[in-house]
C-alpha cells in the first residue's frame, strides 16, 4: 500500500511537471486563434456548453470553406469572475488573437476590462450586462458608472434594451393593466432588465402592482411570489429570468389557478426543450427573443439540424448567438480578404492589437451589416451594442408563433 | 545562538519568514525577466490573499481550536469596504499604494468589529456554537452585500439598502450596485503589497502564539477546565484570537478585492469558506508554513490542470486525497526526518 501510494505520488508529480512544459514550443501559425471563456462546469454549464458547441460548428463550417482558417479554444470559468480572468490569461498564453468573450455577465465584466487593457478584440455572444460594454448610463441614476471599453461588442441585446423594449411592447399592445414582476435580485441579468423595465414602465404610466424577488438559494419555491401577484389582482406577470425558474413559476400559477398573461425575455427561450416540462403550461406565454429554433429559414434549419445531429439537443439562443459571433467576425474580416498577403496566403501572425483595430473599424463601419440566425441586418454602434429587432413570440400548441 | 537553532518553534518560524522572502524574490525576478506566464502573473496577488486567509483561519482553527465556517464572510467585509474606500478616495489620494494601505486598514477594522459582534455572545458558550454562528454569518453578509447600493457624487457618498439609489447628481457614479457587486473596480493591489501583508500576518500570529496570551489561548484549546482552574479568562483570550483572525481575514479580503476587476457578493460564499478550511487542514492545524504552501499550491493547481479540460476538477480531488495520504505517511515522515537531521535532533531535545 505504501509503495502504491509512493508510485502514484511520483506519477502525479511527473504529470504536473509535464504540464508545465507542454506548449512551450511555438510553431508557425496556420489559423487565427479565437478564445472563449464560459461555464463548462457548475450551475451555469448549459450556457457555456451551448456556446462551445455552436462555436465549434461555426468554426468547422468556416474552415471547410477553404478561405481563412480559425482555431477555437474554450476555457472553463465556472461562472466566476476570478476564474474567468485566469482562463483569459491561459488563452493569452496560447497567443489568442480574437476573444469571443465570456458567456455570462459577471465574468464578462471582468474579462472585458482585461481585454480592453490588452487591446484584444472582444465580441461576446451572450454577456448582456451594460457593465460588459461600459459607457452606458445607469437606468435609475442616469450616471455612467464604468467608462466605455472601446473594443468590446455584444451579439445579444443589452439588458436595459430588453427591459425597456418589453415595457414599450406591453404598453403599446395594451397587454395588461395591472402588472406583477418577479425577478432574481442576486442576478446581474435579471436585475438589469428589471431596473430598466421599471424605469420605462414609470414613464409609460404602467401600473406595477406587485414586485417580488428570489435568489439563487430560494429558486426552488415560488409560492409566495405567485400568491402575492394573485392577491394584488395582476393580469400580466413579467418574468425577466432564465427559463428554469420561469418553468417553476408557470407550474405554481397553474397549481393555484392563477391564469394571467405571462411575458418573458430572451432567457425564457429554451423553456420548450426543458426536460420534463409540461408544454401546456407555457401555452400563451409571450416572450421577446432574437432566435427561434423552429424558424423556417434555411440557415436556422441547417444549424438546428447539425446541432441536433452532433449534440442531440435543440440549440438555444446562446448557441445561436455564438454561431453568429463566429460568422460576424468572418464577415468583418471580409471572409479573410482583410488579412490576405500579396501571394494569396493569409497573415495569421498578425498581432492581436492590429487585428483589434481592424475589427473595431470593420464592426463600427457605417456600411457593415450582418444577417444571421438571431437577426437580419444587424449593425453595431460605437457603444458596442447591437441593433436588431427583437421578435415578439407567443407559444401556441408548444411552438413559437410570431405575434 | 545555539538556543535559537535548537528551539524547534523559533527555528520553524524563521524558516517560514525565510521561505516567504525567498519565494517573493524568485517570483519578482522571474516576473521582471519575463519568465512568468500571464496565468501565473494574474494569480500572484490572489494567491497572497488566500495565503493570508489560510493563516488567519489557522489561528482560529489550529491555535484556538474553534471551528469557523464563515471565514469568507470576513473576507467579503474587507473586500467590499476596502473597495468602496479606495474608490471614494480616488480623487483625494492619487497614490495607489497609500490608498491600498488605507483601504486595508479600514477593511481590517470593520472585519474586526464584525468579529467582536459575533465573538461577544458566541465565545462565552462551550461547544460548536462558533461553527454554527459563523456559518449563518457568511450567508447574512452575502445577503446584506447583495442588497447594498453605494454611489458617490460631488456631495459625497450615498447609501441605499434594498432599493437602488435614486437621485445621484450628474457626474457621480455608482460604486456598489446591489447584485452586480462592484463591477467597475480598479486594480491597485500589487504582489509587493501581498508579500508585505503575508509578512505582517506571520509576525502578528507568531508573536501572538509565542506570547503569554498565546499560551493562554492554546491552554484553553487543550483543556478548558484546567486552564480556567489556573485563572485564565476563557472569553477574553478567545476573543483576542478570534478578533485578530477576523481582522486579518478582512485585510486579506481587501487585498483580494483590489486585485479583481469585478467582485460580487456570491464570490464569498460557503464554498470559499470551505476552500480556505481545506488549505488549513491540508497544511496542518497550527502549522503556519503548511498553510502557506497548501494555499499557494491549491490555488495554482486548478490552473495548471487546465490541460486536462473537463477532468481537471476530478484530478484536483485525487491530488487532494494523495496529499492527505502522503503527509500522514509515517515512512515519508521518517524520510524527511533523515533528510533534515537538525530538526530531528531538535525534536529529541524537547
Amino acid at each position: 500500500m505504501k509503495k502504491f501510494a509512493k508510485v502514484i505520488a511520483l506519477l502525479t508529480v511527473l504529470m504536473l511537471a509535464l504540464t508545465c512544459f507542454v506548449g512551450c514550443g511555438k510553431e508557425e501559425a496556420t489559423a487565427l486563434k479565437i478564445g472563449i471563456t464560459g461555464p463548462l462546469t457548475g450551475g451555469a454549464a448549459i450556457y457555456g456548453n451551448a456556446v462551445k458547441n455552436a462555436a465549434e460548428i461555426a468554426v468547422e463550417e468556416v474552415n471547410a470553406l477553404g478561405k481563412i482558417q480559425f482555431e477555437l479554444k474554450v476555457e472553463d470559468d465556472a461562472h466566476d469572475a476570478e476564474k474567468a480572468v485566469n482562463a483569459y490569461n491561459t488563452l493569452k498564453d496560447w497567443d489568442m488573437q480574437i476573444f469571443m468573450g465570456s458567456v455570462t455577465s459577471t465574468p464578462g465584466t471582468a474579462t472585458s476590462k482585461e481585454a480592453n487593457n490588452d487591446g484584444i478584440f472582444y465580441l461576446t455572444p451572450s454577456a448582456s450586462s451594460t457593465d460588459v460594454l461600459g459607457g452606458v448610463a445607469n437606468a435609475i441614476t442616469g450616471t455612467v458608472d464604468i467608462a466605455r471599453k472601446d473594443n468590446v461588442f455584444q451579439m445579444c441585446f443589452m439588458d436595459p434594451n430588453q427591459g425597456a423594449a418589453s415595457a414599450n411592447y406591453i404598453s403599446s399592445q395594451k397587454l395588461g393593466t395591472k402588472i406583477a414582476v418577479i425577478y432574481k435580485n442576486d442576478d446581474n441579468y435579471s436585475t438589469g432588465i428589471y431596473n430598466s423595465f421599471k424605469a420605462e414602465a414609470d414613464k409609460l404610466k404602467l401600473d406595477i402592482v406587485s414586485t417580488t424577488t428570489f435568489t439563487e438559494d430560494t429558486k426552488t419555491d415560488f409560492s409566495v411570489q405567485v400568491a402575492d401577484a394573485k392577491a394584488k389582482g395582476a393580469d400580466l406577470v413579467f418574468l425577466p429570468m432564465y427559463y428554469e425558474s420561469a418553468a417553476l413559476i408557470l407550474k405554481e400559477a397553474k397549481d393555484t389557478n392563477f391564469a394571467p398573461k405571462f411575458f418573458g425575455v430572451d432567457g425564457m427561450d429554451g423553456i420548450l426543450s426543458l426536460e420534463g416540462f409540461d408544454k401546456s403550461l407555457a401555452e400563451d406565454v409571450m416572450l421577446l427573443t432574437p432566435f427561434n429554433a423552429d424558424a423556417e429559414d434555411a440557415t436556422t434549419k441547417a444549424f438546428v439540424a447539425k446541432y441536433k445531429e452532433k449534440f442531440g439537443e435543440i440549440p438555444n439562443q446562446f448557441a445561436a448567438d455564438a454561431y453568429d459571433c463566429v460568422y460576424a467576425i468572418f464577415a468583418a474580416l471580409k471572409e479573410g480578404d482583410a488579412l490576405k498577403n500579396e501571394d494569396g496566403s493569409y497573415n495569421y501572425g498578425v498581432s492581436a492589437e492590429d487585428l483589434c483595430k481592424m475589427l473595431v473599424e470593420a464592426f463600427t463601419a457605417e456600411d457593415f451589416t450582418y444577417t444571421g440566425l438571431t437577426g437580419e441586418n444587424m449593425t453595431w454602434g460605437k457603444d458596442g451594442a447591437v441593433t436588431k429587432t427583437p421578435k415578439g413570440m407567443v407559444i401556441k400548441n408548444g411552438v413559437y408563433v410570431g405575434m | 545562538m545555539k538556543k535559537f537553532l535548537t528551539n524547534k518553534s523559533t527555528f520553524s518560524n524563521y524558516m517560514t519568514y525565510a521561505g516567504v522572502v525567498i519565494a517573493f524574490i524568485i517570483l519578482t525576478i522571474m516576473g521582471e525577466a519575463g519568465g512568468l506566464s500571464s496565468t501565473m502573473k494574474g494569480q500572484l496577488v490572489p494567491v497572497c490573499a488566500y495565503v493570508v486567509m489560510a493563516l488567519s483561519l489557522n489561528l482560529t482553527v489550529g491555535v484556538m481550536g474553534e471551528l469557523s465556517l464563515g471565514h469568507a464572510g470576513f473576507m467579503s467585509v474587507g473586500a467590499f469596504s476596502g473597495a468602496v474606500v479606495a474608490s471614494a478616495l480616488q480623487q483625494a489620494i492619487p497614490s495607489d499604494g497609500i490608498r491600498l494601505v488605507i483601504a486595508m486598514v479600514v477593511g481590517a477594522i470593520l472585519a474586526g468589529l464584525v468579529g467582536i459582534v459575533i465573538g461577544v455572545p458566541v465565545l462565552r458558550l462551550r461547544g460548536d456554537y462558533l461553527a454554527i454562528v459563523t456559518l449563518a454569518f457568511g450567508e447574512i453578509i452575502k445577503s446584506i452585500v447583495t442588497n447594498l447600493y453605494i454611489g458617490i457624487d460631488a456631495k459625497g457618498l450615498h447609501f441605499s439598502f434594498l432599493n437602488p439609489l435614486e437621485g445621484l447628481e450628474a457626474g457621480g457614479r455608482m460604486i456598489m450596485n446591489g447584485p452586480m457587486g462592484i463591477p467597475g473596480n480598479t486594480k491597485i493591489s500589487t504582489f509587493t503589497a501581498g508579500f508585505i501583508l503575508i509578512i505582517i500576518t506571520l509576525m502578528i500570529i507568531f508573536n501572538l502564539v509565542n506570547s503569554r496570551s498565546g499560551r493562554a489561548i492554546m491552554a484553553l484549546r487543550d483543556n478548558r477546565i484546567a486552564a480556567e482552574s489556573v485563572g485564565i479568562n476563557a472569553t477574553k483570550y478567545k476573543m483576542m484570537g478570534f478578533v485578530t483572525s477576523a481582522a486579518l481575514a478582512g485585510a486579506a479580503g481587501t487585498l483580494f478585492g483590489m486585485s479583481q476587476n469585478a467582485i460580487i457578493a456570491s464570490k464569498f460564499d460557503f464554498n470559499t469558506s470551505i476552500l480556505v478550511l481545506v488549505f488549513v487542514v491540508l497544511g496542518g492545524l497550527g502549522r503556519m508554513w503548511g498553510s502557506i504552501i497548501a494555499a499557494a499550491a491549491l490555488t495554482i493547481l486548478p490552473e495548471l490542470l487546465r490541460e486536462f479540460s473537463e477532468y481537471r476538477m476530478l484530478i484536483y480531488a485525487i491530488v487532494l486525497i494523495l496529499v492527505m495520504l502522503i503527509t500522514n505517511n509515517p515512512g515519508l515522515k521518517n524520510l524527511f526526518g533523515k533528510l533534515i537531521p537538525r530538526r530531528k535532533g531538535a525534536a529529541e531535545n524537547e
